[in-house]
């Protein structure tokens, strides 16, 4: 009778900035000031457009809309790795990183306005529609990496969820594949401890998402998801082990949500005031202005500059949202198949 | 030239196409070293390499999942999903996403999958290996649904379905796998989706029938006397209305013979189309020959559940009388 250990196995964890905007030099990735710039702006850019939706929202000037806020360096890191031909599988609460990948802000508002156009990725980068039912998008991004891997091209395909989206058969199946054929795939998932009101504890029993990778035979790494040198980083090396035929990397962002689940959600019935406090002590766009502000990467005037320009910029999306045109009725019918069928054709007629 | 069965027609169609476009992979469960367990990839594998006849885990929502994102990304995917019964758990990707993703991305991204998957009972198989699915599929705008009935169709419209730019359900009859010999060509050749074949001209009645049960109509009809034109639908979306239309304003009567649960069928939906099109041609109101609304049964009640050549004959008698 034999019995022993035949495996051990270790979970990293990776934090580059401290919730005081303390870099730990070493472990700081490769960034040009105009880079760690770049990301900053777009964090900004990504929070003054989360907070003008929410009031578009109340003021009945779009529909429901899921809000980020807390969530920038979990959604703004990954996305500014990736090349534009590289491709993205986005969830309900990507807005961040759409923006960051380019999705004008006027048809992120066009979809939340209930205008299914705003949803068409702009042809120069390959961003898949976001996905509304949870985690179905994770197997697309498998079969998406799978094929890049058949045709010998170097893109990624990176796919951001949620913790509630682990506990699904899509989850499994997706790492499954993913390890099996060991494609060049990035799994992001945010783990920002909440699927709306339920915690991540009756999500699961395991102590960190991270290591659910082990059991597929793919590397796996618990991030600071509020920061966003590390989300950087994690994601670079990921990258640049898919590009090198060593296969997916799944990335657990370990964040918080600083906002309600949605626009029709009120998080205050789920959640202590403390347990938000304890969190917005984390919060990512401060954090890093601490670093840069040590840095003299910013000061009172550039941070101004970013945010009026942020603000002028959100602004002119809301006016070029506003002045769209609605879809035509026939439009519903036009993408059903690659050309109208005998019966749609009908079916156009009687919508005249 | 050469005769063969369903099965062989399958296999060579994939074969043609594998061959012709490197973009075209088949992925499934067995479907590599063992030849699938119909035999319907017997032998690709070998000939076409492991990247592209793929055995996956098994996992049939992972198989169909990944194969929307192979597809959106450049490759053209044909899925088999071992039984019909099995479809259920990737029917989520089919509803949520193949489906939809031309309409969600304005025309940016397509699925240019093919699902096939033996449908129909028939074999003395198992639960749930013997389901007719084509009702919940066609209720789902977005995906063609073809239904080959006899190997030189089947070898065209797989090929067909293959090069279509939208996602095809391509539902194999099982039972008639090996049941009908034709000649088919070696070379590849299409037979258009969307389009019915009118196999038997007639005067009296249109009995319209598709997959499996065509055999069956076809067999119990030569046992009337009655003119009857068959028509063989091949493809249930897009529907060939105006194929049907035309043969009931002929005939005046219409029988349609099918497999599937009687209620909430895609038959319902013919003779809605019939009664919109040409309600004042008919001459009696439209029969249904079909399975019953209850579970697929298992060996011992399966002959009384498909519809048989006494229930056909019946329905024609039925029909005629009024």
């Amino acid at each position: 009778m034999v019995k022993k250990v035949i495996k051990n196995f270790e979970v990293e964890y990776l934090q580059v900035l401290d919730e005081n905007g303390k870099a730990d030099e070493k472990l700081m990735p490769k960034l040009s000031d105009k880079q760690i710039k770049e990301l900053y702006d777009l964090m900004i850019l990504g929070r003054t457009f989360d907070d003008k939706a929410f009031s578009l929202q109340r003021q009945g000037r779009i529909g429901t809309y899921i809000q980020f806020k807390g969530q920038e360096a979990s959604q703004v890191g990954p996305a500014y790795v990736l090349q534009d031909k590289d491709w993205m599988f986005p969830m309900y609460r990507s807005i961040g990183a759409l923006i960051a990948r380019k999705h004008p802000m006027h048809k992120l508002l066009q979809y939340a306005g209930g205008d299914i156009r705003g949803l068409r990725s702009p042809d120069n980068v390959n961003n898949f529609p976001i996905a509304i039912t949870v985690g179905t998008q994770m197997t697309h991004a498998v079969g998406c990496a799978w094929a890049s891997k058949l045709k010998n091209e170097k893109d990624v395909s990176l796919v951001y969820f949620g913790d509630g989206a682990t506990s699904k058969g899509d989850f499994h199946e997706s790492l499954n594949f993913a390890g099996v054929f060991k494609v060049p795939a990035i799994f992001i998932c945010e783990n920002n401890q909440y699927a709306i009101s339920t915690q991540i504890e009756r999500q699961t029993a395991a102590e960190t998402i991270a290591q659910r990778a082990i059991s597929y035979g793919i590397k796996g790494i618990q991030v600071d998801g509020m920061d966003v040198f590390a989300m950087y980083k994690a994601t670079q090396e990921a990258a640049d082990n898919a590009r090198a035929g060593k296969g997916t990397t799944l990335i657990e962002a370990y964040t918080y949500r600083l906002c309600d689940h949605s626009t029709s959600d009120d998080a205050k019935k789920y959640r202590t005031e403390q347990e938000f406090k304890s969190w917005m002590k984390k919060e990512p766009v401060l954090r890093l202005e601490k670093y840069m502000r040590s840095k003299k990467l910013l000061n009172d005037k550039y941070k101004r500059e970013v945010t009026k320009k942020a603000a002028e910029q959100v602004e002119k999306e809301v006016e070029i949202y506003e002045n769209l045109p609605a879809p035509k009725p026939g439009e519903m019918l036009k993408y059903v198949y690659s050309e109208l069928t005998p019966n749609l054709k009908e079916q156009l007629d009687e919508l005249k | 030239m050469s005769k063969m069965n369903i099965v062989e027609a399958v296999k060579s169609a994939l074969g043609n196409e594998l061959k012709r476009d490197k973009r075209v992979m088949l992925l499934g469960e067995d479907i590599g070293k063992n030849g699938g367990v119909f035999r319907c990839t017997d032998g690709l594998q070998k000939e076409f390499g492991a990247n592209r006849v793929v055995d996956t885990p098994l996992a049939e929502l992972g198989i169909i999942g990944t194969s929307v994102g192979l597809a959106v990304n450049g490759m053209r995917p044909v899925a088999e999903i071992q039984f019909s019964g099995f479809i259920y758990a990737p029917f989520d990707q089919i509803y949520t996403h193949v489906s939809k993703i031309r309409t969600r991305s304005s025309g940016r991204f397509s699925v240019p999958l093919v699902l096939r998957t033996p449908y129909g009972g028939g074999i003395r198989a198992l639960e749930l290996h013997c389901e007719s699915v084509e009702g919940h599929l066609a209720h789902l705008p977005g995906i063609k649904v073809v239904i080959p009935s006899g190997p030189y169709n089947a070898k065209g419209l797989l090929i067909a379905a293959i090069r279509d730019p939208d996602p095809v359900m391509f539902l194999e009859p099982m039972r008639i796998y090996r049941a009908i010999k034709e000649e088919v060509p070696e070379e590849p050749y299409t037979v258009p989706i969307g389009k019915a074949s009118v196999e038997q001209e007639g005067s009296d009645l249109t009995v319209i029938s598709y997959g499996a049960m065509l055999k069956q109509t076809k067999q119990a009809l030569e046992k009337s006397d009655r003119s009857i034109e068959i028509i063989d639908l091949r493809s249930i979306v897009p529907l060939d209305t105006e194929t049907i239309i035309n043969s009931i304003k002929k005939t005046g009567r219409c029988i349609i013979v099918t497999e599937a649960p009687k209620t909430a069928g895609f038959h319902n939906e013919i003779i809605a189309r019939i009664n919109e099109k040409c309600f004042f041609s008919l001459e009696a109101p439209i029969a249904r020959v079909t399975g019953y609304d209850c579970q697929f049964p298992l060996a011992k009640l399966e002959d009384y559940y498909i519809p048989d050549e006494k229930r056909i004959l019946r329905a024609v008698d039925n029909v005629m009388s009024q």
